[in-house]
């Protein structure tokens, strides 16, 4: 029983494909997709890391291959300690990593962030679904290529919007007195006063969709 | 004809009561729009009869995009943002983040400095636990709790005012400081705070802790094991409440805790009652660190000294000085410049244990940052906990969780 020793010391004597990974302040580690359930079971078992403190994913670009990189903290209640480990997914196209929730069932909603984020999946997961984002969407938020201001998505299929009663109408000032017209440069696009032609006796044009 | 003795409306008359009898599940639908469960959570239940037999959360209604928000913005242009992750005790979020950030450049603050985020921090904790417990009051029909608890959270609010300028989004820190020194007899302000809290908290205290009625609702309600806690990653109050003595404060101090002296509560037996003699308990001990700093505030720097590329140089001497001058507009338009690396630092805050990962490739924008929440991975033990409890009991095990659907879904 490494009770004194340092398990994180211990690492690389017990799995030789575990190198050291640059770090600034806890000692971390690079390990092989393969690998990771059984150095995760060993450092929870025998190193004493029985918390997981974080598990995330680091996407670096599409450039750069291997692209995705799954990133797990694990933390020792006993010492008072960290330690941080990753892996890179091996298929950039359809990144998938071992799940560790069967190790701790805590990262079970983890996991589900990650694929709902970078969408790398976690073969042996029992419920892999998105978890912030609605289930359907069709992106990975996360990723360098999606950008800040995010991406359209469709709205409900006609079925959907019978059965709920969603309906697409425009925004309060869209069409109204103030129109902002999307397109043009920055002073064409300012909100501006729009003829307003309606009177009592004719009713205000509907908004219909944006140009 | 023969009389038929088989009465076939009596058969189908026992049929149809048997079928009666049989349990139907229904399903529930709590939230995402509900007073009780403290932000947009939405329960999916399935209930037979008043029993849940099966609790799904459905999250990520206040998911605002947090983390690729950070990718686009210098490292002290995302301090507001971490004001409204955890936004009853926002100071606590500056903090954490102001501290993961310097670790990158290994940078350390003054003594003044480390005092005033402490004071701060501990502040938060008080009126972050101050709302929890008037929110899990008010659940369970105290409603007087509630109006106590912020009739002090005001006064907390009038201290935040004074010193950040906001009463609730404070973004106070800076990476490698602050962002003003405290003003002339603040520290004496809260003193003054501290010492007419105690005896209004054992007061409203006093309203729960023996009450008959909360012990019903909520002693034995909601157990958690200490196995299950950590296993399911579970930090805080609601760890230490099933038994589990971790608290960062003490185990890995940051921030200079370790000048404090204070006791950290732990519960027994991991039930919503713990979980709010725990809480209460951590009100009394912020008190009293908040007196010892107040006691031995030092004086000096509010900001580190040395650190050109990620301070910001005195005002009078950017009015005046041209290095200085191009100083500050390096780091207004590029952001403060960390090296290259990778660091994750958890702090404790009143929700439970923050965590950031940072992520840097140099310059002034990181290149990922994970936000751990504490209430994300408390909540992940809903489904566990839930089951076999009454819909009643469901409102008690939200309200002593205290979570903040800010922080959860970022």
């Amino acid at each position: 029983m490494t009770a004194t020793a340092e398990p994180a010391a211990l690492l690389p004597e017990k799995f030789p494909q575990v190198t050291a990974r640059a770090s600034l302040d806890w000692p971390a580690f690079n390990l092989p997709a393969a690998e990771a359930p059984a150095v995760l079971r060993w450092l929870r078992d025998e190193g004493g890391f029985d918390h997981l403190a974080d598990l995330t994913a680091i996407d670096a670009g599409a450039a750069r291959s291997p692209r995705f990189t799954v990133v797990w903290h694990l933390f020792s209640t006993s010492r008072h300690d960290y330690v941080r480990l990753a892996a890179e997914c091996p298929d950039d196209a359809d990144p998938a990593m071992p799940t560790a929730s069967g190790l701790w069932p805590g990262a079970n909603w983890h996991e589900r962030e990650v694929y709902d984020m970078f969408g790398i999946r976690f073969p042996g997961h029992p419920d892999l679904r998105r978890i912030l984002m609605w289930d359907g969407y069709p992106y990975f938020p996360l990723r360098k290529d999606f950008p800040l201001a995010g991406l359209d998505t469709e709205l409900p299929g006609p079925d959907v919007a019978e059965e709920t009663g969603a309906r697409l109408k425009p925004a309060p000032y869209m069409g109204g007195p103030f129109v902002a017209p999307r397109s043009g440069t920055l002073e064409e696009a300012e909100p501006r006063a729009k003829d307003e032609s309606w009177t009592e006796r004719q009713e205000k044009p509907d908004g219909g969709q944006s140009s | 004809m023969a009389t038929d003795f088989t009465f076939p409306e009596n058969a189908a008359r026992a049929a149809a009561a048997a079928q009666e009898l049989e349990p139907e599940k229904m399903s529930l639908s709590m939230g995402p729009s509900h007073p009780s469960t403290h932000g947009v959570l939405r329960l999916q239940m399935e209930l037979d009869g008043e029993i849940v037999t099966r609790a799904d959360p459905v999250v990520g209604y206040l998911h605002r995009g947090d983390e690729k928000i950070a990718e686009n913005m210098t490292y002290n242009q995302f301090v507001p943002y971490t004001d409204r992750l955890d936004y009853l005790a926002p100071l606590a979020n500056n903090v954490a983040y102001a501290i993961a950030v310097e670790r990158l450049a290994r940078l350390e603050v003054p003594p003044r400095c480390q005092a005033i985020r402490v004071i701060i921090s501990e502040l938060a904790r008080i009126s972050s636990h101050l709302m929890g417990l008037g929110a899990f009051g008010i659940d369970v029909g105290a409603w007087t709790v509630f109006l106590y608890t912020f009739t002090e959270r005001e006064k907390l609010y009038k201290l935040f005012e004074e010193l950040t300028g906001a009463r609730f989004t404070t973004s106070y820190t800076r990476i490698g400081g602050v962002a003003r020194d405290v003003p002339e007899g603040w520290t004496g302000r809260v003193d003054a705070f501290c010492d007419q809290f105690l005896p209004i908290l054992e007061e409203t205290l006093a309203l729960l802790t023996r009450n008959k009625i909360f012990l019903d609702r909520t002693a034995g309600v909601g157990v958690i094991s200490k196995e299950d806690a950590v296993a399911y990653g579970l930090t805080g109050p609601n760890l230490r409440a099933c038994g589990v003595p971790l608290d960062l404060r003490k185990d890995r101090p940051y921030c200079g805790y370790e000048q404090y002296e204070f006791d950290v509560p732990v519960g027994a037996r991991g039930d919503c009652y713990d979980r709010y003699l725990c809480r209460g308990e951590e009100m009394r001990q912020s008190v009293r660190i908040v007196k010892q700093a107040v006691a031995n505030f030092p004086g000096g720097a509010w900001c580190a000294t040395d650190a050109k590329r990620i301070v910001k140089p005195p005002k009078d001497r950017i009015l005046t000085s041209m290095e200085e001058l191009i100083q500050n507009f390096m780091l207004v338009t590029e952001g403060p410049q960390m090296p290259p690396g990778e660091v994750y630092f958890e702090a404790e805050n009143p929700k439970g244990i923050l965590g950031f990962f940072v992520v840097s490739r140099g310059g002034g924008v990181p290149w990922r940052l994970k936000i751990r929440s504490p209430s994300f991975c408390n909540l992940s033990i809903l489904p566990k906990v839930c089951v076999g409890a009454m819909v009643a009991d469901i409102v008690s095990i939200l309200g002593s969780f205290d979570f903040v659907m800010g922080e959860c879904d970022r």
